[in-house]
Formats: structure tokens, sequence, C-alpha cells
């Protein structure tokens, strides 16, 4: 009886009381909130309108599925292809197109049907020692597998979605068989077993384990200005290695409307506002992460790294190589 | 018994919900696992397993057994103490040994500056990211569990046995050899199989030292392969290990019953210790605390006063506010669903209860991100036909009652660590003899009366050790909340994850330390309960209960 009570008293309370429309934007992300919280707020100072989020790094797509047309989020938000091309696998995403939209971001940085947007590029460096690497002794990423380099390379788990999207890119340009070989030879030359996060290896470089590392462009910036990492920072030159013939292997973060938005109208201005100039300053300066919007200046610091040449394969290619990465990862056995 | 068999039907629901997804996969991922890594993840999985079996069951007995019957200097502190590393993420653990331990940490460096090595091929050092030093840190970090329950059963011994064992010429080894620890058996293999199960749904330290389990695959499959029926086929395996060992658990125990024949219960004895073996007791009981709590404690703190001015804030006093909300409802409501549970299948012998209370009980081996993936499923189907229903006969659309409320995430929990409190209360209740009960229900008493007046002080310590466990594996607990929360809400683990996750580890510190005080308060007060648990223990309190009754 008492099941039937509270249940109908929830029930009674859900008609007297549905959810009030205030003017509010709902965000499911898979990017840390203090990473984006400036962009919202300067939003919400622009518009009025609040935004609120969910933080999670895996499952949000399959909440919103379960969630289904009642899902009260508008927008996800993530790092990394694949897992924007996992959202609209997963049949949780809809197509928007504005003219702000598709003047700002670039055609190759974003879904042909308007599925996803991309907000910000991130470049996948290898960072090699200032004492013991030359500069320009190592230009390509093909290089890394060269037997020279045996026993001097650190790098994370293979099975982490930065080195998946560099190897899903490496299998796009030379496919399935070169890259397993390449990765084979990646992996002969490891001072050891992958492990760590992308600052971990640029500190055994410091601390002479290895000589060189691979990791996204941002973590030099922000190691740069961390009181305790930026002697690990020093310790490295950041070189903007290319595919040869290619150029630099760049993913992205980015953004998708939600098949069940209930609050549309401003998911999609908070979409246009990120786009912006405004917004996208605030990526680079911040973050130090490259701004998807062609005109728009990159921070002090990033250009003190100089300029590079963006890979040109199409990022639907890559998210679409990720299985095949993975089993790479696994036949190869690259994490034992 | 229907009661008892709905609210085993409710909880059943995630774990069936993972079966029920594992009956889709989009592709026939056990060709690729078998000819590449799975051999590999099995073998570790086996590995880390049978360490950890050796590890908490080594550490967790003897010290349980030492400052339980044993007389040395320090005794009073370590009963509460050996508790402390149970308030610590093991995550955390792990991140502050590799930290030290590797080769660009603090020790190495200065061994190589002692030595004058400089390369990693100068000299050899145990790696910390591996099996072994995955086993290091969850044996010390996983030891309470058995520690909490073999203490508490120790500590309801008769004395009786002991000393009738004594009479027959055993000594003080061989009764807790033949004695002591087959009574304490049920205990013991509860605790063990609670670090067990820990230990395949942790996925943050093995992934932390690249040790590739089961758990990792489970993790590969659905986010690198967009495999989620693969993903949780992956996990009913895991399910399916933790099923057979406690099958065979329970076969090997065969018809044996665990009751004590003896409601006389006096002052244990106390072998009082010289000498060396003084020195020993409590080397032994000192070294899991620092290696389990202190050292990574002392981390924690002085990190946070580097950096308390980046996180002592208002938000902060929310996060733990959250914490301690979602934790307290969490353990309560753990603990009144196994008691009901564990009793209604006592009296009624309901083969359905059990099956329901076996099933529930699994679910703490599967990834908490896994789980929550099967709360969502039953959740949301639940709103969404309620929402349908509603606005065909009323108009009115009810959207998601339950699905991303405060009320799914407590709903994880007690499914969650619904093992823990469950082996605490059955592991407990076993111990009272049926003739006790018997008893009661002659003398005109009602099922339910004879469970409130007999039974519940007499398993009372056991029913707060449950608590508390619950209480203190909720603080910690990440993925489950992180995926089902609602906007805008964040707790003490959420936020240490919102920076660890972005190799800002150190700028968490304060809230991470603030889980662990959270957790320790509680873990102190327990351990003084369960120590005036031993019935008999308060004089004055038993006399006013027999007066009560009588």
């Amino acid at each position: 009886m008492k099941f039937v009570r509270s249940a109908a008293a929830i029930l009674a309370l859900g008609i007297a009381f549905p959810a009030t429309a205030a003017e509010e934007v709902n965000v499911y992300s898979y990017r840390q909130p203090f990473l984006i919280q400036p962009m919202f707020d300067a939003f919400t100072r622009e518009t009025g309108i609040d935004v609120n989020v969910v933080f999670a790094n895996k499952g949000l797509v399959e909440r919103l599925q379960q969630e289904g047309a009642n899902s009260p989020a508008d927008l996800i938000f993530t790092v990394d292809i694949g897992r924007l091309q996992a959202a609209y696998d997963g049949g949780v995403t809809q197509s928007i197109e504005t003219d702000a939209l598709l003047a700002n971001i670039p055609e190759a940085m974003r879904d042909p049907e308007g599925h996803w947007f991309g907000l910000t590029k991130r470049a996948r460096l290898i960072y090699a020692s200032k004492d013991r690497v030359e500069p320009g002794e190592i230009t390509s990423y093909e290089d890394l597998a060269d037997p020279k380099w045996a026993g001097r390379i650190c790098t994370r788990s293979g099975s982490h979605v930065y080195q998946i999207a560099l190897l899903a890119a490496y299998t796009a340009h030379y496919g399935e068989e070169a890259a397993e070989q390449w990765l084979q030879g990646v992996k002969s030359n490891l001072a050891r077993k992958p492990e760590g996060n992308d600052r971990a290896q640029v500190k055994a470089i410091m601390e002479g384990q290895c000589d060189l590392s691979i990791g996204n462009n941002y973590y030099f910036g922000l190691m740069s200005h961390n009181e305790e990492q930026s002697a690990w920072a020093q310790a490295v030159n950041p070189v903007f290695a290319s595919f040869n013939g290619g150029g630099t292997h760049v993913n992205i973060s980015g953004m998708a409307l939600t098949k069940a938005s209930p609050n549309k109208d401003n998911a999609v201005k908070l979409m246009e506002f990120l786009a912006s100039d405004l917004a996208q300053q605030m990526y680079a300066e911040q973050n130090f992460e490259y701004p998807i919007k062609a005109d728009v200046p990159t921070s002090g610091f990033l250009k003190s790294l100089g300029s590079f040449e963006e890979d040109k394969l199409d990022l639907a290619v890559i998210a679409d190589n990720r299985a095949t990465a993975q089993k790479i990862v696994d036949r190869v056995g690259y994490d034992e | 018994m229907a009661g008892a068999a709905l609210a085993a039907a409710i909880v059943v629901l995630p774990v069936l919900s993972v079966l029920w997804l594992a009956l889709n996969p989009s592709e026939n991922i056990w060709p690729h696992l078998a000819s590449t890594v799975l051999p590999r993840q099995i073998k570790n999985t086996a590995i880390l397993l049978a360490g950890n079996t050796v590890g908490v069951v080594v550490l967790g007995v003897s010290t349980a057994w030492l400052v339980t019957m044993c007389r040395f200097p320090g005794r009073l502190v370590f009963q509460w103490a050996l508790l402390l590393p149970l308030a610590m993420p093991a995550y955390i653990t792990a991140f502050v040994y590799t930290d030290l331990l590797e080769f660009a940490g603090p020790v190495q460096k200065g061994l190589r500056e002692v030595f004058g090595w400089e390369r990693p091929a100068d000299y050899w050092f145990p790696p910390i990211r591996s099996v072994g030093g995955a086993i290091f840190v969850m044996s010390f970090v996983l030891y309470p569990y058995v520690y909490l329950l073999a203490r508490a059963t120790f500590l309801e011994q008769s004395v009786c046995v002991l000393e009738a064992g004594r009479v027959l010429g055993r000594n003080a080894w061989q009764s807790f050899l033949k004695i002591a620890l087959p009574l304490a058996r049920p205990a013991v293999v509860a605790g063990t199989a609670l670090a067990l199960m820990e230990t395949l749904n942790d996925f943050g330290t093995v992934d932390f030292f690249g040790v590739n389990t089961l758990t990792r695959g489970v993790f590969n499959v659905w986010l690198h392969m967009g495999n989620t029926g693969g993903a949780a086929q992956i996990a009913l395996v895991l399910l399916s290990v933790v099923i057979i060992l406690l099958f065979l658990e329970r076969q090997a125990r065969q018809r044996r019953r665990y009751h004590h024949t003896s409601a006389r219960y006096r002052p244990l004895p106390g072998y009082t210790l010289t000498g060396w073996r003084q020195v020993g007791a409590i080397v032994l009981c000192a070294l899991p605390i620092v290696i389990g709590f202190l050292v990574p404690a002392a981390v924690l703190a002085r990190n946070a006063i580097n950096h308390f001015g980046d996180s002592w804030n208002a938000d902060f006093f929310e996060f733990t506010r959250n914490s301690l909300t979602l934790s307290v409802l969490a353990a309560v409501f753990a603990v009144t669903v196994a008691a009901f549970l564990a009793y209604a299948q006592r009296l009624s012998k309901s083969r359905g209860v059990l099956l329901g209370m076996r099933i529930a009980s699994v679910g703490y081996a599967v990834p908490g991100t896994v789980l929550a993936i099967g709360v969502l499923i039953p959740f949301a189907a639940f709103d969404n036909a309620l929402d349908a229903f509603m606005r065909e006969t009323f108009g009115r659309s009810t959207g998601l009652l339950l699905t991303g409320t405060v009320f799914a995430i407590v709903f994880a929990y007690v499914v969650r660590f619904l093992a823990v409190a469950l082996g605490a209360v059955e592991a407990s209740l076993g111990r009272v003899q049926p003739s006790v009960e018997m008893a009661a229900r002659t003398l005109g008493n009602t099922p339910w009366q004879t469970l409130w007046r007999v039974h519940f002080p007499l398993i009372r310590g056991s029913l707060l050790a449950g608590g508390t466990i619950v209480f203190v594996d909720s603080m910690k607990e990440l993925p489950a909340t992180l995926i089902l929360r609602p906007f805008n809400f964040d707790t003490l683990a959420t936020h240490v994850f919102q920076f660890a996750s972005f190799e800002l580890f150190e700028q968490a510190s304060l809230a991470a330390l603030t889980i662990v005080a959270a957790g320790v308060i509680p873990v102190v007060l327990l351990s003084r309960a369960i120590a005036l648990s031993r019935p008999g223990a308060r004089q004055a309190h038993g006399a006013q209960w027999v007066a009560e009754t009588a």
C-alpha cells in the first residue's frame, strides 16, 4: 500500500508541476566542465540563458538512447572525432544547419549533414628531448618505427582515444597491414611498457627514461604554465610531426545537437556563440587549443610554437577506422 | 513473502539489463579477442584475483586475530586504525604509489643520485605499473573488508568453544587454526568475495597501471569498437567468474553450519604477547596502516595544502553535502533491504528470493559504468512508459520522473553495494541458532517481532559494519554517479575526477582528502560499536534489554 501511495504522490507532483520552461540549455559533456565553463559563463552574460551541465567520461550516448524522446539534454560536447561519430551512430543527434555555423566552421571540420560540428583543433605532436635529440632528427610519424630509436620512445596506452585516432589516420593513409607493421615497429622501440598520460611521457623524457614521446599540443601549453610541470616542458622540443607527404594529425573537440532537444532555439544560440570569434579566442587563450574558425588569431603562446600544416585526411574517415585500429593494437599486443 | 519477492525482483533489474544488452552485440567479438588479447586478459585477471586473495586474507585475518585475541602495546589503536585504508579510494592509492615509485619518482631519483645511475638500463627496480604493483596496491586497500568481518566474528565467538579446545589440549596457535578460523570461515569468505568483486569491477586502477584485464577489455570493446553488446558479454563473463567462485566455496562448505551452540558470553581471554612476538605483532599491524593509509594520506595532505586556495570555496561544501547525503541514504537503504531479504529467505527458504539475492549480489562485480547503464535501462523504460500512458489518458506529459535524479543514484548505490550489506547480514544471521528463534516464536512473537527483538540486538554489530562499508564505498563511488547524476550536480568524487582526468590531480587533493576524512570518522565509530557489540560487553545495556522484553 505504502508503495502505491508514494507512487501516487510522485505522480501528482509530476502533474501539478510540469517542468517549467526557464531560459536554459542542457548539456551532456564528455569534456571537463572547468574547461568550457568560462565560455558558458560568457554566453549566459550575453544572452541570459543558463547552461546546465552533466559531465561524464563515458555512457552519455547510452543515457540519451535510453531517455529517448523525453531526454532533457540539448547538446553533447566531446573531444575526439570517434566519440562524435559514436553519438551519430547511436542515433541521438539531429541535423542542424544555420548560416553562422556553416560560415564559421570549415567544411572538413563538420558533418556534411550537420549532425556534429568541430569547435577546436588539437594537433598530436612528437615531443623530443632537447638534450638527446637534434632538431630535425625526427620529422614524421613514420620515423617513430625506425630502429634507430630502439629503446628511446615512451607513449601512453595504445588503446587511448588519442593513440587510436592517430593509428586510425595511419591506417587510412597506408592500409591495415602497413599500419600494423608501423605499430609493431613503434612497439619495438619503446623504452617501457605504455603507461601514464601525455604529460607523464614528457616527465619521463626529462628524467632520462626515454627521448621521444607522442602528445597533444595543448599539454605543452598547460605544462609550461604550471609551476610544478614547467620544468618537464622545458626538457623537450615540440615537433609538428607529419605524415610523409601529408600533414600533422589533427583531432577536434566538438558538439552535436541532440535528437530530442527540448530547448532547441537556445541550443542553437549556444552553438553559434561557441563558433563565434569571442568564444574561439577564449578557447585558444585558456586551453591552448587551435580555433576551428579560420580567421581567429591563435593565442600568443600557440603562435610561439610556430605554424604547421594539417593532415588533409577527412575526420569522418579517421572515425571509420577506429575499430580497425583497436584491433591492430590488440594484435600487436602494444600494451603488453 | 510477496514483498521480499518484489524487492528481489527490483534489485536484479540492472543485472538483467546487462544480460539483455549482451543478447544484442553489433558484431561477434570473440573470434578477434580469442586470437589476440583474451588469453592475456584471462591470465592477468587470474593472477590479480589469486594475488589479491592471498593478500587480503593474510593481512585481514592475521591482524583481526591479533587485535581481538592478543594483548600487546598499541592494540587499542590498531583496532580502529586497521580500518583506515577502507576510506582511501584505490585509484588514489594507485596514483600516489606510481608517483613515488616510478622511474621519474622521488624514490628512484634518490637511488640514482646515490649510486650515480642514469638510464633505466643501469639498474633494476620493480616496476610499479604491473600486475604485481596492482596486487600490492589493491591488497592494502581491500584487506579491511576481510579484517572487519573476521573481527566481528572473532568478537561474537563464544569463549566456551575455545576453552573446550584448550581443555582438550590445543595451544593458542592451534585454537586459532583449528577452531576460531574454521568458525570464521563464512565471514572470511564473505570479506574475500567482496574484495575480489571489487577487484573485478575496478577499471581505474588497472587502467592506471596498464594491466590488461578482462575489465579493461569491456571498455575497449565498448568505447573503441562501439560494441555495447560485446562489452556486456565480457561483463557477464566476469559475473560468471564470481558465481563459479562462490558456488565452489559453498560446495566445499557443504552442509556445515556455523551456529554457536552456547549463548554464554564472557570476556575474551587475551593471550599476552611478549618479546619478539610482541614486536612482530606491532609490525604486522602497523604495516597495512602505513602503506594503505598514512603514506597516501600524507601525499594528499601535502598537495591539499599547496593548492588550498584553488579548492576551498562554496562549491566545495556543496559537493561534501551531496556526497554525505547520497552515502547515508545508500547505507540505510542497503542495510534495510539486505536485512529484509536475508530474513525473509531464512523464514521462507524461498528459492526465488535466494536466487534474486545471489544475482543482485554479483552486481558488485560489474564495473560501475556498466551497472549504471543497467540502471538507466529499466528506469528510463518505466519513465517513458508512464509518460506515454499519462499523455494518452490525461493529455499531460510526466517526462522523466526517475531518470537523472538523485533517486536513481541512490538506487544504483544500493544495488551496487547490496553484496556488502548482504554479506555482513547473512554471515551474522547464520550464526544465530534456529533454536533461539524457535523459542521466541513459541513465546508468541510474530516473525517480524522476532527479527526486531531477538535477531536485531544479536546482529547489530554486523549491520553497523555492513552499513558503514556501504557508506564509505558510496563516498568513493565514481562511475555510476558520473552517468546517472542530475544537471549541475557534483559529489566530491566526481569533482576529484574532473581534475584527475585532465591530469591535474593535485588541484583536487582537498576534495580527495575530504572523501578520506568523511570515511575515517564512521570507520572509527564503527570500530567502537563493533567492540561493544560483543554480547555481554555492556552488562547494563543487556540487563535493560532483558527487562524491557521480559
